[in-house]
């Protein structure tokens, strides 16, 4: 809609590129620093260490059952906030937000006195018989709760741009509410539900400052592939550079695949 | 669609600030109280040491006291885990100082070329079983940490306090099963202070700085891992009259009243 083509002037002045550029660097130097740091003669069995592919395999499972938590709390969530505004709207969503801007060992902490033995909760689900504390199930709820929000915020994003005009045409073509949600809401916002699921994830996999403080580290159960990073360091140099390297690779193809997908979508969404 | 790609972009930016956040835990930089430049002391100038994070307390009080019966000297002091000292130093951070809690961080620079002389050892630390001050699993012995349900958390073996861990657990024919392997002593703790776990392995200077929130219970068998602590001056310091000084007050009789209050043993 806004974009001009044709005529070559993308209303960029120069120098912002010259600022653009050294922004890049900031970011892709330090990369470049760790994979020039790498043992590459070592790099295949470091990554393919039974320890290494123990911690991979977990971050994997537990990001894939952190983000279906996400979409399963967070669609919602996002319907709630985009849609018919109510008292206390914006106060939720600035609570909603809070992860993503607490450093995530507070979240631990909070974690800890919610779900914990002495918790809030943790109390009556000791007395249920389920036990949190050092359990996978900890590192899931670690990482749903820095991660949720990546999804909320991008699904109300795309909600809010879908509008509710193709909603109000189903209802009044007598489409009940469920069925409106399931066959026109969502489908329109789908772009922007994966994106925001595959943000989740990579969110989920780097988690390390929660799951440090709530859920502990033990091999094959609570110890993820950044807990195993953090420990390699004390001991084992190479190992810690071949494992980030083997963490930034994953997180680059999880949002590498999100992006190619995006675009694809994009042209649909344009349409509406 | 602009709407959402906005969104994502600042996303993108509060969640890499979030996630910075967790990685800034670690070394500190404590710049001891200067003292008056008053007396005609022979030695005076600037050092900085490096020491183990357990040091933190003991060395705090050693440099306040050295630069008092000193005046016109000033000791910065670091405090890290010692592996991680390491590291900076081979990287060429500028310490004069080094103070391990282990002789094998202290070996690393040693076959380095990194250290003036040799290392001495100045003070010893053993494990104490550190459990919430109500004890619900009636923790007594050792032999008690191995008992089915109990929750009970060590170091893992990659740092030194798991390493003295293992060398017990072989010693005795005990076998541990953790609810989970830290990587440091005060995650160890923190999991015990916050009555998650029902027992932990710490050190017994640990247990003293932990007051009451923890109680310990000390046990035979630590003398089977004893930790030495090894303190040196570095090859590249630009002061090791002062240097030299210090050791001298931290391996003094008044130095080891100090860390001998704070629990460390005698090497």
């Amino acid at each position: 809609m806004n974009r001009r083509s044709g005529t070559g002037y993308t209303g960029v002045p120069s120098w912002v590129y010259v600022i653009a550029a050294a922004g890049s660097l900031f970011i892709l130097l330090p990369l470049v620093a760790m994979v020039a740091k790498v043992n590459w003669p070592q790099f295949i069995p470091l990554i393919t260490s039974e320890s290494s592919l123990t911690a991979l395999g977990l971050s994997l499972r537990t990001s894939a059952a952190s983000t279906a938590l996400c979409v399963v709390l967070g669609v919602p969530l996002a319907l709630v906030l985009a849609r018919q505004p109510f008292p206390g709207q914006r106060l939720l969503r600035a609570f909603v937000l809070l992860p993503l801007v607490l450093p995530p060992v507070v979240g631990g902490i909070a974690l800890l006195y919610t779900f914990g033995r002495q918790g809030l909760l943790g109390k009556s689900l000791e007395v249920a018989g389920i036990q949190i504390a050092f359990s996978t199930t900890a590192v899931v709820l670690a990482q749903t709760f820095v991660a949720l929000p990546f999804l909320v915020v991008s699904l109300e994003g795309a909600l809010r741009t879908a509008g509710s005009k193709y909603d109000a045409v189903a209802a009044t073509l007598g489409a009940r509410p469920t069925t409106v949600l399931r066959r026109v809401t969502l489908p329109l916002v789908l772009p922007g539900l994966a994106s925001g699921a595959v943000l989740s994830f990579a969110r989920s996999l780097g988690e390390f400052g929660a799951t440090l403080t709530f859920a502990g580290s033990l091999q094959g159960v609570t110890r993820t592939l950044p807990l195993e990073i953090y420990l390699q360091r004390e001991t084992d140099a190479d190992a810690a550079v071949a494992l980030s390297l083997l963490l930034v690779a994953v997180a680059v193809a999880v949002v590498g695949l999100s992006y190619g997908r995006r675009r694809s979508s994009a042209p649909v969404k344009e349409q509406l | 669609m602009s709407i959402s790609r906005k969104t994502i972009t600042a996303l993108l930016a509060a969640g890499a600030l979030a996630a910075g956040v967790a990685g800034c835990a670690g070394s500190s930089n404590t710049p001891a109280a200067t003292s008056p430049a008053s007396s005609s002391s022979s030695i005076s100038g600037e050092i900085t040491v490096f020491a183990a994070a357990s040091l933190k307390a003991t060395f705090t009080k050693l440099a306040s006291d050295f630069e008092a019966k000193n005046p016109g000297t000033k000791v910065t002091l670091n405090f890290a885990g010692s592996s991680g000292l390491v590291t900076q130093i081979t990287q060429g951070a500028p310490a004069d100082v080094f103070a391990s809690a282990d002789t094998k961080n202290m070996a690393k620079l040693s076959d380095a070329k990194l250290i003036d002389g040799t290392a001495t050892n100045f003070a010893t630390n053993v494990l104490e079983i550190a459990v919430p001050p109500s004890n619900p699993a009636s923790i007594a012995s050792f032999a008690d940490l191995a008992k089915s349900g109990v929750k009970v958390v060590v170091c893992a073996p990659q740092v030194p306090c798991g390493s003295a861990t293992e060398t017990i657990e072989k010693a005795t024919g005990t076998t541990l099963a953790p609810v989970s392997e830290e990587s440091s002593v005060t995650d160890v703790l923190g999991k015990v202070t916050s009555q998650e776990a029902d027992a932990g392995l710490v050190y017994v200077t640990d247990v003293k700085t932990a007051g009451e929130k923890v109680k310990g219970i000390p046990f035979p068998e630590s003398d089977k891992a004893v930790n030495t602590y090894p303190i040196a001056t570095l090859g590249a310091s630009k002061n090791k009259e002062l240097a030299q000084a210090f050791i001298a007050a931290v391996t003094s009789a008044d130095g080891k009243k100090v860390l001998d209050d704070a629990g460390f043993g005698t090497p």
